[in-house]
């Protein structure tokens, strides 16, 4: 058992947790939250991608107690009922889900993948590795395919990210 | 109610809400992570124990013995279930092989122990700690080799496994065109986002099972009887699905294992099948060898149409149904279909998304391209050339009392001749879609075009799938401020259930949509049609429709007035003169109508069936045999579309799900060892997003009086029936290869590739 501090969604978490504890089942089966999705728990599906310190990561790959300190943002951190986040409702809008449980994944995976693009971050199909990559639907495909909807709602989520970015970039 | 003869004008046709592309009702909790699954209900069961499964590292044979001695002192260790201790076991109706093996093993990954812990962690490490013996036996693991002593299998869903009409041998043999072909398709796997997960609670000896489950009822009856107690002592409850497509049809190890975990640790116990469990553990569609025979004349009317079909299954097992679109989608005179069921030894064949349409439209569809080639017209004409306004080969599902019917013979065909559809737009799919698509672009000439290394080509076929209708009931509230709450144990499984339901209820009662409110998915409400074969948006919301016809009834009644001269529009409800609030007539106690729909004749008379067609492009790489989906488009005919955004959401998922099925889904099987080697999702490969182009769908406006009084029919599994067929005559129009073995990995194109200029 090791102590491990993080904070998640802005607030402060200290938990005691078996070390081989992954950092999704910290935040589904010890903080309950279970927004952050559990579909392959080994890294090949990308249900379970939460932000940390800025990053895209898949929380089924990684031990809590290696993120001592870090800063987590999980899909419950992105928007309020009130108050979806432009992501979420664009999702909502062009109905880019169908059962639901890749969408935290897909979702928290878009926001920081926007990022990515922003800072010119090049990917496997950027062109021209010195000038800033532009956010094509071909780009948006790339960087998306980690992120499995076997529902498919994926022309829908490419819309609706497409949408986000277009006023974001 | 009743439905038995056609619907007529009734307040769905009013289509102020139904009809209309209204966004997800539970859209927000799903984007927000709010939508609570299987395995997330941390309040209903405080501090639950975690199971962690172990299946069977043998395909067939037995346990000689089982060593859990380690495992028992185990940090965290609660209990750990076998078949030993698991007292006498049932099994479920719905299900082929046991769900708790042991001594005896059906199949590899067949669970034979639960261990439960404390934590996750612990309930993983002690797994790893349990030692077993097994004794193998030979097992049957390939289907080509099993394939020529197969016998005829007894039946298919929703029809007889043989049929015959007129003289096929004869008509074939004197047939001036033919074509004898022989199609491959391999063991697919649903890999649902979600694993199947249960959490199971007792109180005294009443189980309640939180649960990820297509069919509730079904899940009950099953539950109940594996564990040998009462149904009234199982409750299920099952929101929200991650994904089944055929995959939670049934009752699966989780919500068996978590049942007797939770007895044997007298605490409530959570179980999720690991991803790497799931594809040998639980169901998947089973590979088919198809042999198509066509004769035409010259000018390319079809005079014999044959369709064999083998497949496998485990003993007492199921084939699939491959031949059934072949007796209902081209004309022809003289015909046979013939489904064959060999015993194999791997995990258990069942439904995944449109069994038997899915696959054998596979076949018979690259089968039209290719004798369209061989006659020298254009694919589409060939189809419209074929189309048949009557059913060609009428080969009803086997009755107890008419053993004619088993066989399928020709008697029984005759009594079905004539048969209409109740709507049949093929032509119409197939005209609309050439025209958008821009089909008249497209070379005859195989190789013809290229763009730059990229080899294009286009691709089409046909789009068919049946349209089944069961029994669905519902439960409707009228509480006093004119808010209403429909019960059923009706699934959303991705499928829009929830939005289309409340769409039914707000046209209905003429109540504003975010004043429906729907519960779903819990054995204590009415029973419903559950989703499964693209059956469920259309019974769900007859259901629905029947429940809120009585509840205006009821609410005509206590007005002292005749429903039928009740205007329900804008929370009120008008008749004359008066103008009353509907909260109001419901007053205090509010109103509770329940009633169910129950399907009739009409089912029998008319032949009810979806049609469309699909029109593909792709690039095939001219060097490396890459194959990249350019284009899609569906044109699909399926009744009165009551959402057209989720709607085309399923054709999309399925249209993707073809795409898969295509160009890269397969279960490895093992031969010697008789398993799925490639058992995750890195290795069973799913489209991701780089693989699926926009997709564009295309709904004819249709309404089907035939179907139901929603004038509906299902379009989720139309969407997959005849894509993968698009796409390889896509490849082939490409490249001039024709594969016919699926999929079509690139080392299949290699060899017949052009050379590289
Ligand atoms: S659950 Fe982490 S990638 Fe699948
Ligand atoms: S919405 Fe079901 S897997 Fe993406």
């Amino acid at each position: 058992m090791s102590k491990v501090s993080l904070t998640v969604n802005g607030q402060a978490c200290d938990l005691e947790l078996d070390n081989r504890t992954t950092l999704l089942d910290a935040l589904r089966e010890h903080l309950h939250l279970t927004g952050t999705k559990k579909g392959c728990d080994q890294g090949q599906c990308g249900a379970c991608t939460v932000i940390a310190g800025g990053h895209r990561i898949n929380s089924c790959l990684t031990l809590a107690v290696m993120h001592q300190g870090d800063s987590i943002t999980t899909i419950e951190g992105l928007g309020t009922p009130e108050k979806l986040h432009p992501m979420q409702a664009a999702f909502v809008k062009c109905d880019g889900f169908q059962c639901g449980y890749c969408t935290p994944g897909q979702i928290c995976s878009a926001v920081a993948m926007l990022d990515e693009v922003k800072a010119g971050i090049p990917s496997h199909v950027t062109a021209d590795l010195t000038s800033h990559p532009q956010l094509t639907t071909d780009e948006i495909r790339e960087r998306m395919s980690g992120n499995i909807c076997r529902c498919a709602a994926y022309s829908n989520i490419i819309e609706a990210i497409s949408e986000v970015g277009r006023g974001e970039i | 109610m009743k439905f038995e003869t056609p619907a007529t004008e009734n307040p769905i046709d009013q289509l102020k809400v139904i009809g209309k592309a209204t966004d997800r009702v539970e859209g927000p909790f799903k984007t927000m992570g709010r939508a609570r699954y299987a395995y997330e209900w941390h309040d209903v069961a405080k501090n639950p124990a975690y199971g962690y499964v172990v299946g069977s590292a043998i395909a067939k044979g037995r346990i000689r013995s089982i060593d859990l001695s380690l495992a028992k002192v185990s940090h965290g260790v609660l209990a750990i279930v076998t078949a030993e201790n698991a007292g006498k076991l049932g099994k479920g109706e719905f299900n082929t092989a046991l769900l708790l093996g042991g001594p005896e093993i059906q199949h590899y990954h067949q669970a034979v122990a639960l261990v439960v812990a404390e934590t996750f962690e612990q309930a993983r490490a002690a797994a790893g700690q349990i030692r077993i013996e097994y004794e193998k036996a030979p097992g049957a693991f390939d289907l080509a080799a099993a394939k020529d002593s197969a016998p005829m299998a007894d039946k298919i869903t929703g029809g007889v496994a043989a049929s015959k009409v007129g003289d096929f041998e004869g008509a074939f043999a004197a047939a001036p065109v033919q074509l004898d072909a022989t199609y491959t398709t391999p063991d697919q796997s649903h890999a649902m986002m979600e694993p199947h997960s249960s959490l199971a609670k007792w109180e005294g000896d009443k189980l309640t099972v939180w649960t990820s489950n297509q069919m509730i009822d079904w899940g009950r009856g099953d539950l109940a009887k594996t564990l040998n107690i009462p149904k009234e002592n199982v409750r299920l409850i099952s929101p929200y699905i991650g994904g089944g497509f055929g995959g939670k049809l049934f009752v699966r190890a989780d919500a068996v294992l978590a049942s007797l975990g939770a007895r044997a640790a007298q605490r409530p116990v959570k179980v999720a099948l690991q991803r790497a469990l799931m594809p040998n553990n639980t169901t998947h569609r089973p590979a088919t060898i198809q042999r198509i025979r066509l004769g035409t004349t010259r000018e390319g009317k079809i005079t014999a149409i044959g369709h064999d079909s083998w497949s496998g299954d485990l003993p007492e097992g199921k084939p699939d149904g491959a031949v059934h679109q072949t007796r209902l989608l081209y004309a022809g005179e003289n015909r046979m279909t013939a489904t064959r069921l060999a015993v194999l030894d791997l995990p258990e064949a069942n439904a995944m998304r449109a069994p038997g349409e899915a696959t054998g439209m596979m076949a018979l569809e690259i089968a039209m391209d290719e004798l369209a080639e061989k006659l020298g017209i254009d694919p589409v004409e060939l189809r419209i050339l074929n189309d048949t306004q009557v059913v060609p080969d009428d080969a009803s599902p086997p009755s107890k009392d008419d053993p004619q019917d088993r066989k399928g013979d020709t008697a029984a065909n005759q009594a079905g001749k004539g048969k209409r559809f109740s709507q049949r737009q093929f032509i119409e799919c197939l005209r609309l879609g050439a025209e958008r698509f821009g089909w008249n672009k497209r070379s005859a000439k195989p190789a013809a075009n290229r763009d730059g290394m990229w080899l294009i080509g286009q691709g089409v076929a046909a789009a068919y799938r049946g349209n089944q209708t069961t029994k669905s009931a519902a439960r409707v509230r009228l509480d006093s401020r004119g808010g209403v709450i429909v019960e059923t144990d009706m699934t959303d499984i991705g499928t829009g259930s929830y939005t289309v339901i409340a769409q039914t209820a707000a046209e209905m009662l003429g109540v504003p949509l975010n004043r429906v409110l729907v519960r779903l998915g819990d054995s204590s409400f009415p029973v419903s049609s559950g989703s499964g074969g693209q059956w469920g948006a259309n019974c769900s919301t007859s259901g629905v429709y029947a429940a809120c016809l009585k509840l205006r009834e009821m609410v005509a009644q206590k007005l002292g007035v005749s429903a039928t001269d009740a205007v329900f529009s804008d929370g009120r409800v008008r008749v004359g003169d008066r103008d009353v609030p509907l909260g109001e007539v419901a007053g205090s106690a509010g109103l509770v109508a329940e009633d169910a729909i129950e399907f009739g004749k009409l089912a029998k008379e008319y032949q009810q069936s979806t049609f469309g067609a699909h029109f593909v492009e792709v690039g095939v790489h001219v060097a490396t045999g890459e194959t990249r989906v350019r284009r899609m488009l569906a044109v699909c005919a399926a009744g009165r579309i009551l959402n057209p955004k989720a709607a085309r959401s399923q054709v999309i998922g399925a249209m993707t799900m073809g795409v898969g099925a295509a160009l890269m889904e397969e279960l490895a099987v093992d031969k010697r060892l008789g398993f799925f080697v490639n058992h995750d999702m890195a290795t069973y490969e799913v489209p991701v997003h780089a693989d699926i182009p926009h997709q564009d769908v295309i709904f004819l406006d249709e309404t089907d009086p035939i179907s139901s009084p929603m004038k509906a029919k299902g379009v989720a599994e139309l969407g997959i029936c005849g894509v993968a067929a698009a796409v390889a005559n896509a490849i082939y129009n490409a490249t001039g290869v024709r594969v016919r073995d699926y999929p079509i990995t690139l080392d299949k194109l290699l060899d017949g590739l052009p050379d590289v200029a």
